[in-house]
Parts: structure tokens; C-alpha cells; sequence
């Protein structure tokens, strides 16, 4: 999967968990969860949702390696053999 | 027959709005089957029956708006008449020296003002002749905010009755601050803090979820009010409801959970009988309801129901929260931040994750003796996380 279309499809769950959130204004060297307002829920909810359509298991001992949108990306690009 | 009325979904509700009747005429009905859905200020709810039976006549139209206790439709069935939600409704054998929401028994059903249990209540308590008030809620009925009119008629007029399509994020702000403002002048509040260490639930939940698939992990949330449930057991007096002058203990351990939404705003509907859950039960309740509370599709039971409220604004960052009681209830557990600390232990310091967990009580049916004994039991009861 391309760069681009992986950052998509990670916007487009995103903002099935935080409809109001411009993705313009998201800043990828920032903490995700605190420009987004994810809590604990929101967060496993999103990690389900990237598992069901990436199919991607991130397993609980990585959630500190995920802290921006960024370091999210390039985790996923890795589990996704790209 | 039955009378299925419109039943109060929490001491802010005044009245609701029938957006849909799920049922028809002559259509048979089970207990706790969801037969209408009502607006409220705060969301669309489904409304559950309580009685099996069969709808004879749906009185209410679709948009129409209509006080709390109106009767909205009636069924034939065994079974004695009683209002739709269950649990608020308080025990006629209850050693009460006065009755409930009292409606005045002389006076003929069909001749009395139309007004809400909430409005009658305060037209009690405030000594006002609930039958001079004018009533500006639909059909002439009296609100609670017109029975406190009626006590301060120098203050200057407040804006009138909502209008229709009035912005729902602002009638939720009001609902809310009504609830509040009721609880912090009638609930006598008293605050206690605990420290709890953190780390054998912590260490019981990751090893947990190690071995668990993404969509089955269980989170820390879950296991608090697990926790709360089980230390609440032996604290009967936390766990209810005062009414009329007089605590009632509830029957089950509800828990309310405090639920933020996304465009502002809160709800704290209820998780049934949470002592007695599995964490993995308890945690697939507790997503299924912060998912549908989000969606605005909650059950009347779940909004009249709770029990108790817990509320965690730890993931806010704070490191406690003293919450304010909801009415009817007594009680309130608030959690904080997870974070390390220097503790000592066993006459060792080191770094360790603690969280400060809170209670306010209310003063009329408990004392901080026993409040700061429950606290203390459920610091006892998160050091021992294999009985969750």
C-alpha cells in the first residue's frame, strides 16, 4: 500500500471515531490522542478498526511506540510489509 | 389494562418528545420489548414496557410533546397499571409518612393541572399550590421551572418555554444544569479521597490482554467498576436512592457510567447488576454502551436505573475529581490519572502507578465513616484483581 493511501484509509477510520475532526489541522509530529480527544474507548475502538480493515494486530506492549500520527504510519507501514 | 406512561429518565427530565411507536394496535408485547422512542433533551431514547400484554389503543401521535407520567398507550394484559420505567419508581410499601410525588387524592384525575412528577415534587417541597401556577409545558402543564417561578415572581422573567428546535446541544447544557443545581441545593455532599496503588490490577490487566485478540482487550475503565460493584456490596447505604425523606436502597448494583459526547455535553446511563458480570461481560457492556450513548440510542432503563455514578477524568489528565451526586442517588466514585509516584511499602520506596479515587457522598443517607471505610475496601479490593 502507498504512503498516501495508507494515511487515508487511517484518516477515514479516524473520523468514524471523531466526526469533527478536520484532518487538515491534524498535525502528524504531534500526540495523536490529545489533538483528537481519544480516550481509552476511542482509542481501542480505533485500534479495532484498523485491525478489521488493515488487518493489523497491534498488540497492547506497542501502544507506547504509537504516540503520534506519524509514528502511527510508519508502524503500520512496517506491519504491513511496505 | 395497563397504562404505559411516560417515564421520568432521570430527575432533569421533564417531559419528552414521541418521535416513534414501534408497535401497532392489536400487537402483542413482552416485557422490556422497546415499543416507543422518545426524545429527550439529552437523546433519542428507546422506551422499554415492563408488563406482557397487547396494545389497544397508541394514544400519543408521533411529535407530539408530553409531560412525564402521561399516559402514552394502553395494553390488556395481566398485570397490575404501573408507570414504564421500572427501578425510580418508589415502593408503595416503603415506610414513607407521605406519598410520593404526591398527587392530591381528593381531587379527580381528569380535573387535576397537568403537571410532571418533578414539578409536583418541588410544588411540595416549596409549599406552592401547584394548581395556581401557571403551566407554560405542552398542554398548559406545569414544569419544575414554573413551580420555581412561582416562589420568585420579582426575579425577572427567564426566557419562556424551549422553542421547538431549539439547538439540542444547549437544552442538554440546561438538563444537565438543572440536575446539578437540584443536587447541589438539596444533597447535603461530603468528599473523601483515597491514594490507591495501581500496580497488581495493572499487571493482572496487561497479562490479560497479552494472550487477548485487539477486539476482545479489557480496559482498566471495566475493571474500576468491577471493582467499585463488589466493594459496594457491603455498603448497602451508598447504593440507592433517597426519596421523600428517606433512603431506599436499590435493588441490584447499577452503576451509572458518566459518558462524555464527542459534541459536548453528558450521559450517565447505567451498566445492570455489575457485581455480578464477568470483566470480559463487563467490558463488551461498557463498549456497546459508550458506543450507543455517542449515538444517541440508549434504553430507558439504562437513564432511570443507575444505582450509583462513577466518572473517570483521569484520561483528561486530572489527578482526582470530587463529583456532584445525581439525583436520586447518594453516591458518586470518581477516578483520576494513573500515574506514578514514590510510594512507600513493606518500608521500601520506589516508583509505582497510583490513582486517587474519590467519593462524594450524600450526608443525609451515609457518613464519612463509612464512606472512607468504602474507600478504603476498594483499595483493599483493587490490591486482590483476580476476583474481578
Amino acid at each position: 500500500m502507498k504512503p498516501e493511501e495508507l494515511k487515508s484509509q487511517v484518516l477515514g477510520i479516524l473520523a468514524t471515531i471523531a466526526p469533527e475532526l478536520e484532518p487538515g489541522e491534524l498535525r502528524g509530529d504531534k500526540p495523536l490522542r490529545n489533538q483528537v480527544d481519544l480516550d481509552s474507548m476511542d482509542w481501542l475502538n480505533f485500534l479495532v478498526a484498523l485491525h478489521e480493515r488493515l488487518k493489523v494486530e497491534i498488540p497492547e506492549t506497542d501502544y507506547a511506540k504509537l504516540v503520534t500520527l506519524d509514528d502511527l504510519l510508519a508502524y503500520l507501514k512496517g506491519r504491513l510489509g511496505g | 389494562m395497563i397504562e404505559f406512561k411516560l417515564p421520568s429518565l432521570g430527575a432533569d427530565m421533564d417531559q419528552g418528545k414521541l418521535l416513534e411507536w414501534k408497535v401497532k394496535t392489536g400487537e402483542a408485547v413482552k416485557r422490556g420489548q422497546v415499543i416507543a422512542v422518545v426524545d429527550t433533551s439529552k437523546a433519542a431514547v428507546d422506551v422499554e414496557v415492563w408488563h406482557d400484554g397487547v396494545i389497544e389503543e397508541l394514544i400519543t401521535k408521533p411529535g407530539e410533546t408530553i409531560p412525564v407520567g402521561t399516559v402514552m398507550a394502553r395494553l390488556s394484559g395481566a398485570g397490575e397499571p404501573a408507570v414504564a420505567a421500572r427501578a425510580p419508581a418508589p415502593k408503595p410499601s416503603a415506610p414513607s409518612p407521605k406519598p410520593a410525588a404526591a398527587p392530591a387524592p381528593s381531587v379527580p384525575p381528569a380535573l387535576r393541572k397537568p403537571a410532571s412528577p418533578a414539578a409536583r415534587k418541588r410544588a411540595h417541597e416549596l409549599d406552592v399550590d401547584i394548581e395556581k401556577v401557571t403551566g407554560t409545558g405542552p398542554h398548559g402543564a406545569v414544569t419544575l421551572e414554573d413551580v420555581e417561578k412561582a416562589v420568585k415572581p420579582a426575579a425577572p422573567a427567564p426566557a419562556p418555554a424551549p422553542a421547538a428546535g431549539a439547538d439540542r446541544l444547549a437544552e442538554m447544557r440546561k438538563a444537565i444544569g438543572a440536575a446539578m443545581s437540584r443536587s447541589k441545593r438539596e444533597i447535603p455532599h461530603y468528599y473523601l479521597a483515597e491514594t490507591i496503588p495501581m500496580h497488581r490490577a495493572l499487571e493482572r490487566l496487561s497479562r490479560a490482554n497479552e494472550s487477548r485478540p485487539v477486539t476482545e482487550r479489557v480496559l482498566m475503565g471495566a475493571l474500576q467498576l468491577k471493582a467499585v460493584a463488589l466493594t459496594l456490596r457491603q455498603f448497602p447505604e451508598l447504593n440507592g436512592f433517597w426519596r421523600d425523606g428517606a433512603f431506599h436502597p436499590g435493588h441490584g448494583i447499577h452503576v451509572g457510567v458518566a459518558i462524555s459526547l464527542r459534541q459536548g455535553g453528558l450521559v450517565a446511563p447505567a451498566i445492570h447488576d455489575v457485581d455480578q458480570r464477568s470483566l470480559e461481560e463487563l467490558m463488551r457492556a461498557l463498549a456497546d454502551l459508550v458506543k450507543r450513548a455517542r449515538a444517541g440510542s440508549l434504553r430507558s432503563s439504562e437513564m432511570s436505573d443507575p444505582t450509583i455514578t462513577v466518572t473517570n477524568l483521569g484520561e483528561q489528565g486530572v489527578e482526582a475529581v470530587y463529583g456532584v451526586i445525581y439525583p436520586p442517588q447518594v453516591a458518586l466514585v470518581g477516578f483520576g490519572r494513573i500515574a506514578e509516584r514514590a510510594w512507600a511499602e513493606d518500608g521500601a520506596l520506589r516508583a509505582a502507578p497510583v490513582v486517587t479515587a474519590t467519593l462524594s457522598g450524600d450526608h443525609r443517607a451515609s457518613d464519612g465513616h463509612r464512606g472512607a471505610r468504602f474507600l478504603a475496601a476498594l483499595r483493599e479490593q483493587l490490591q486482590r484483581p483476580e476476583e474481578l
